[in-house]
């Protein structure tokens, strides 16, 4: 039997804090430089998504949560801005395969194929919110945690092996 | 004449591979075909013309089409979950070991009994079921349904859940071609040249549409045409893809067959494609129609273009001696493939004064006999054809002779494929000189941006002869809607407009006398164009013989409406993956592997699902309630409440926006208190509720129900967004970030003490309606002292990810506290116990909160909140509104929920006049009786007074009219 | 099945990325305005053949709210611009006016 489209695996051990504010203030916050609309930029380990105009997504390792949140918290402190963890209210799963376009495209009306790397795209996957964008490989995709088997489980259905969207 | 073998010809055969023999199954005979063959093909190939009964009339039907728009030949196939009826034989390619049946028949295709409907034919007229089925009365019951349901439906629906497995996908493409034949292919080829992504879309396995059957060197010229699309990166040719509807803003539905009756393969049976196109290129081609001459329906009966196909393609024929019958010089093509494959071709009969073109001559420099002026007046046989009788074209059909044959091939012209043209609104326009409906491109279908969407090519635009170098020059088309001209009722009875339904010409008469101008009408009233095949054959022919009737031109008809899908779909293709487990996604709190572990009875809530109850052992779900509340009454319990909704408001205009969004005064609340708040929509009904939280000077948490969190933050990003964007508000819906425990009863804080805690739970540091931080048992937390219960309670909230481990750290230091797990409807009975009203029990979307006696969590120091002025209304502030009470019943049954409190006046119908209903009802564990809670009319000062709840079973039940709080009125259990 | 492009994150979302709020640029009636005016923000929508500005919230991506001006008839879309926008911008004016020259924002678009 032929390979899956594209190997699913969950990601832990990541950090997310949500950051409403003016995004410039909040780049500057954490010394890196704002994201473009609709982009996902990455400094060393730590990435930055821009969310909306008003809301971007630091995403880091577990481990550096707690003090970027204090440190955050602190620096935004006298401005209207709003930083929450979201670290657990999250699941990540990493699509990775030479054919993970595929999978995305058969559960997000998005055109995987063309997104461009850099990309953050909010659309939904199947049923679910997602947000996705492209990794070395493939794609990584963010969703709530309520919903991980879900994810799981469409997923992997869209991943069986031979159903690939190419002419036949 | 007889109907004699070999069907299978000697040579030729395009498709086929003679040396693959396949076995399948027939109503339980085992049959042979080859691999190529369609199972229309194969079944030929063995003598079974006969495919089919009729829907109305049972008459015997072989295969007229050869393709999608196959009227007759549809089957049964399949078995168990994979049984599937009404396929078309035409386009179902054989598999090995496929098992058919015919279908619409009873007890077989050979011997049906309901034929005998054809003999009643002069008594089955049009609209015969609306006139004939209202009288009398008990009939209808009794007679006439069961008799119409039995012999209703084509086919029988599946009883098995569909074993295989679907899926959908996305696709974009600038510019999609529907149609591989020659002139989707060549617009494939043109519109590639602009160098933007171009998708061709082919219904068959096979490209070329019907250029290699009907031009000499069609083939190279498909292949020519291939390798060069191939040759484009950025072109994608995808067949057995049939686009089945075109909707909004270049929106088109296709479906992809992967795996069609191979179900080993292991990989989805079918793919639903939802393709965005820029542009899309309908290369749909024509589809052939028939002739309406009498007994057009026998079987051998067919469309000279299928005939011709069966033979090139497929290597076989429906008769040794074939009659053409046409109005056309395409349908010589027929004659000459069958003059090659060695056929007898008996005449051609050519309802044209002359026929002078060059497939005439050379049909005439075969030695075949071509009878201009001529008609068919009527077919002979039953079961297969026997011979033709002839007659003039114009005149009223006297014979003038009789030619014996065992097919006949017949064309009436050729109709434009115009519906995905026309699905999003392209209109048609008629073309007069070839007799058909053709897209109007100065009306297409309109994209986003106001301009035209799609644009048809080829014969799909009534550009008939499209092959360009391939094609001979034909004399033009005669329409001829009757055969013959004049043929009297008794001919024109046994003209078949719409073979799947039977309806005749004389049918569509009938409706046009009874006043059926408009064609939409006619096709209710008479059936036309309702059967599976949707009219692809019937359409045109019907609207004109309504014309005729009508004595009006054809577009003054004009046409039905054309509706997706094309084809039919399955069901399970639309569903596609949205089956089984993944139908809709399923909400898990941190806990819920847990509570599966430990017995948990589901509760649906939204797409949450809850535990309803723990099942101990043997016990039921009622024990299992009343053990828990019990448990919590005397203990300690817990409730997995991580589903409710958390969402944090912020910013310096927080507070201002809090008192529009709550009924209660949200901005004086304490930095350290929690507040129970109303949330009413602006018409000023209780939408939701919950307890909300001051964090800080400037930031407020706001709990919602389970099934509130998304809509409220919805609502409140809603207002902010839309009315009040100069707020300074920030709010973020942090529900999933949290697992929420609620601990109650009386030990639940013994229980959290010995968690080791920083957070001091003593009664004077953490008083009711209190929150505050820490951590508990090593695990950051916030502990809410709030109480849904009315005992003692903590709801304590932590980082999702480490729910669970507090969860079992609870249960391991609870153990001898006799420590439960309680579930929602536990939580219900509860609250009820306690007077305390829920979402969706006491509200229903026409509620206030003053029907609840909330009045005292409704400010009235606020100029202004959501809902306030709609509160005002006259309706809402009407004295006689029904409101809250709680009820007692009075011989000790427990109310059924939702039961109305009829009083003993009588309404205009002669019903009682209600006064009350019945919103929660529960026996209480707890009193060990029924409590219940109701909306009685000026309920509040009715107190003691009992009320009349007539059953549905008969007799009625009664209850008296009480306080709504049940259990400890004076709250003392709140302290523990 | 429509698309629109949000004008807050420029994607070009489709309807089920998107969630319908029925007409634009009402003026909320609160306490004090009469039974009429309060009856006519609450329940009178218009349900127009023809130019329609509606409010959509792009759910499935940045959660804004926006206003599309598009026809019900023909579904063109004439543009989309961001909710907090008390009345429709010049431009999108100009771009209904281009494709339906007799329409008027005060009579067929917007309420008094």
């Amino acid at each position: 039997m032929a390979e899956q489209l594209a190997r699913i695996t969950e990601v832990h051990d990541l950090g997310m804090i949500a950051l409403r504010g003016d995004l410039d203030a909040i780049a500057a916050a954490l010394g890196m430089a704002a994201p473009d609309r609709t982009s996902i930029a990455t400094e060393g380990d730590r990435m930055l998504g821009w969310m909306s105009p008003d809301e971007a997504l630091l995403i880091l390792p577990a481990a550096s949560r707690a003090a970027d949140l204090s440190r955050l918290t602190e620096a935004l402190a006298d401005r209207h801005a709003l930083v929450a963890d979201v670290s657990d209210a999250r699941a990540v799963f990493d699509v990775i395969g030479p054919h993970a376009d595929d999978v995305i495209a058969k559960l997000a009306p998005i055109d995987a194929g063309t997104m461009p790397a850099g990309h953050l795209r909010r659309t939904r996957l199947a049923q679910v919110a997602a947000a996705i964008w492209r990794i070395e490989g493939g794609f990584r995709v963010i969703g709530f945690r309520s919903v991980a088997d879900y994810m799981r489980l469409v997923l992997a259905n869209a991943a069986i092996p031979g159903s690939g969207l190419g002419p036949r | 004449m007889t109907h004699v073998p070999p069907f299978r010809l000697p040579r030729g055969g395009r498709l086929i591979d003679r040396s693959d023999q396949l076995g399948f199954r027939f109503d339980g005979r085992h049959l042979r075909g080859l691999r190529g063959d369609t199972l229309a093909s194969a079944l030929m190939a063995n003598g079974q013309m006969m495919m089919g009964r009729s829907f109305k009339y049972h008459r015997p039907r072989g295969p007229v089409a050869s393709g999608a728009e196959e009227p007759n030949a549809l089957l049964g196939l399949g078995q168990g979950g994979r049984f599937e009826p009404n396929q078309r034989a035409t386009t179902t390619a054989l598999v090995a070991g496929m098992v058919t049946r015919s279908q619409n028949c009873w007890p077989s295709l050979d011997a049906d009994i309901g034929a005998v409907n054809g003999w009643l034919a002069p008594f089955l007229p049009a609209g015969f079921y609306y006139k004939t089925f209202i009288h009398p009365r008990p009939f209808w019951k009794h007679v006439f349904e069961p008799v119409i349901r039995r012999s209703a439906g084509l086919g029988r629906a599946p009883t098995d859940p569909d074993p295989d497995r679907y899926e959908q996908a996305y696709g974009f493409a600038d510019v999609v071609v529907v149609g591989g034949g020659i002139a989707g292919l060549r617009a494939a080829r043109d519109a590639a040249a602009d160098g933007g992504t171009v998708t061709v879309l082919e219904q068959s396995p096979h490209w070329g549409g019907r250029t290699p059957v009907d031009h000499a060197g069609g083939q190279a010229a498909i292949d020519a045409l291939l390798s060069e699309l191939r040759a484009m990166p950025h072109v994608t040719l995808r067949r057995n893809c049939m686009a089945t509807g075109l909707y909004d803003h270049g929106y088109l539905i296709a479906r992809e067959a992967l795996a069609d009756h191979d179900p080993n393969q292991g990989i989805p049976r079918q793919r639903l494609w939802r393709i965005r196109a820029g542009r899309v290129i309908t290369a749909t081609g024509a589809l052939e129609r028939p002739l309406s001459f009498a007994c057009n329906d026998v079987p051998g009966v067919m469309l000279a273009s299928a005939m011709r196909d069966f033979i090139d393609l497929h290597g076989v024929t429906p008769g040794q001696r074939i009659v053409v019958a046409t109005n056309n010089d395409d349908a010589y093509r027929t004659a000459l493939i069958a003059a090659d494959a060695g056929l007898d071709v008996a005449a051609i009969v050519d309802a044209r004064p002359q026929a002078t073109g060059d497939l005439p001559r050379a049909v005439r420099d075969r030695g075949i006999e071509v009878l201009t002026g001529s008609a068919i007046a009527k077919v002979k046989g039953r079961r297969h054809v026997e011979a033709i009788a002839v007659c003039d074209q114009n005149g009223g059909g006297a014979i003038t002779r009789t030619v014996e044959c065992d097919a006949v091939a017949m064309s009436g012209g050729w109709s434009p494929v115009v519906h995905l043209y026309s699905h999003c609104g392209g209109k048609l326009t008629w073309d007069e000189g070839q007799a058909l409906f053709r897209p109007d491109p100065d009306r297409p279908p309109l994209g986003a941006d106001g301009q035209g969407i799609a644009q048809a090519v080829g014969a799909a635009n009534g550009d008939l002869r499209c092959a360009g170098d391939l094609e001979r020059a034909e004399g033009a088309t005669m329409p001829v809607w009757v055969m013959p001209a004049r043929a009297p009722h008794k001919l024109r009875a046994k003209m078949w407009l719409d073979f799947q339904n039977d309806v005749k010409v004389t049918d569509v008469e009938l409706a046009a006398r009874e006043g059926y101008a408009s064609v939409e009408h006619t096709k209710r009233y008479t059936t036309l164009g309702m059967a599976t095949d949707q009219g692809k054959l019937s359409n045109i022919n019907g609207l004109a013989v309504l014309s005729g009737a009508l004595d009006q031109p054809i577009p003054a008809t004009g046409t039905t409406t054309f509706r997706p899908p094309y084809t039919p779909l399955t069901l399970a293709t639309i569903a596609a993956d949205a089956r089984g487990e993944a139908f809709q996604p399923l909400r898990k709190t941190p806990m819920h592997g847990w509570h599966e572990a430990h017995g948990a009875s589901w509760d649906p809530v939204g797409h949450w699902r809850r535990p309803y109850a723990y099942l101990q052992g043997a016990e039921d779900r009622e024990a299992a309630v009343a053990r828990e509340i019990l448990a919590v009454r005397k203990g300690v319990g817990t409730l997995d409440a991580s589903t409710l909704g958390k969402i944090v408001v912020k910013g310096p205009d927080a507070g201002r926006f809090m008192d529009m969004m709550y009924t209660n005064m949200m901005s004086t609340l304490k930095v350290g208190r929690c507040r129970y708040g109303l949330m009413c929509s602006e018409n000023g009904f209780l939408m939701d509720d919950g307890v909300v939280a001051r964090l800080s000077d400037d930031t407020w948490l706001c709990h919602t129900t389970t099934g509130g969190a998304d809509r409220i933050h919805a609502h409140m990003e809603d207002w902010l967004q839309c009315e009040w964007w100069d707020w300074k508000v920030f709010t973020a819906n942090l529900t999933e970030q949290y697992a929420q425990i609620a601990v109650a009863g009386p030990q639940a804080r013994t229980l959290l003490e010995r968690l080791n805690g920083s957070i001091d739970l003593s009664a004077d540091a953490l008083p009711f309606m209190a929150w505050a931080e820490g951590d508990l048992a090593g695990i950051p937390a916030r502990i809410f002292r709030i109480s849904f219960s009315g005992e003692l309670s903590f709801e304590i909230a932590v980082p999702a990810s480490r729910g669970l481990e507090l969860w079992e750290k609870l249960h391991d230091a609870g153990r001898d506290l006799g420590i439960a797990p309680y579930g929602t409807e536990a939580m219900h009975v509860m609250r009820a116990e306690k007077g305390f009203i829920m979402i969706g029990d006491e509200t229903d979307g026409t509620i206030i909160p003053q029907d609840l006696g909330l009045d005292w969590a409704i400010s009235k120091k606020k100029a202004d909140y959501i809902g306030k002025r709609a509160q005002r209304r006259l309706h809402m502030v009407d004295g006689g509104r029904w409101k809250l009470v709680g009820l007692e019943s009075v011989d000790g049954r427990v109310l059924p929920d939702g039961a109305y409190a009829a009083t003993d006046k009588v309404n205009g119908n002669g019903q009682r006049v209600t006064e009350g209903r019945v919103t929660s009802s529960y026996h209480s564990p707890t009193l060990d009786r029924p409590i219940a809670m109701g909306l009685v009319r000026h309920g509040p000062s009715r107190m003691g007074q009992v009320l009349d709840f007539p059953m549905p079973s008969g007799g009625s039940m009664k209850a008296r009219i009480v306080d709504p709080v049940f259990y400890d009125k004076e709250g003392s259990r709140l302290n523990g | 099945m429509l698309i629109l492009t949000c004008p807050h994150c420029g994607i070009k979302a489709e309807e089920t990325e998107l969630h319908n709020g029925g007409e634009a640029h009402l003026k909320r009636m609160g306490p004090g305005s009469s039974d009429e005016a309060f009856e006519d923000y609450m329940f009178a929508r218009k349900n127009p053949r023809g130019v329609h500005l509606e409010r959509w919230r792009h759910v499935f991506g940045c959660n804004k709210w926006f206003i599309a001006a598009r026809c019900t008839m023909t579904l063109q879309v004439f543009g989309t611009y961001p909710a907090q926008t008390p009345a429709p911008p010049d431009h999108i004016v100009q771009a209904i006016r281009a494709a339906r020259p007799d329409w008027n924002p005060t009579e067929e678009g917007v309420s008094e």
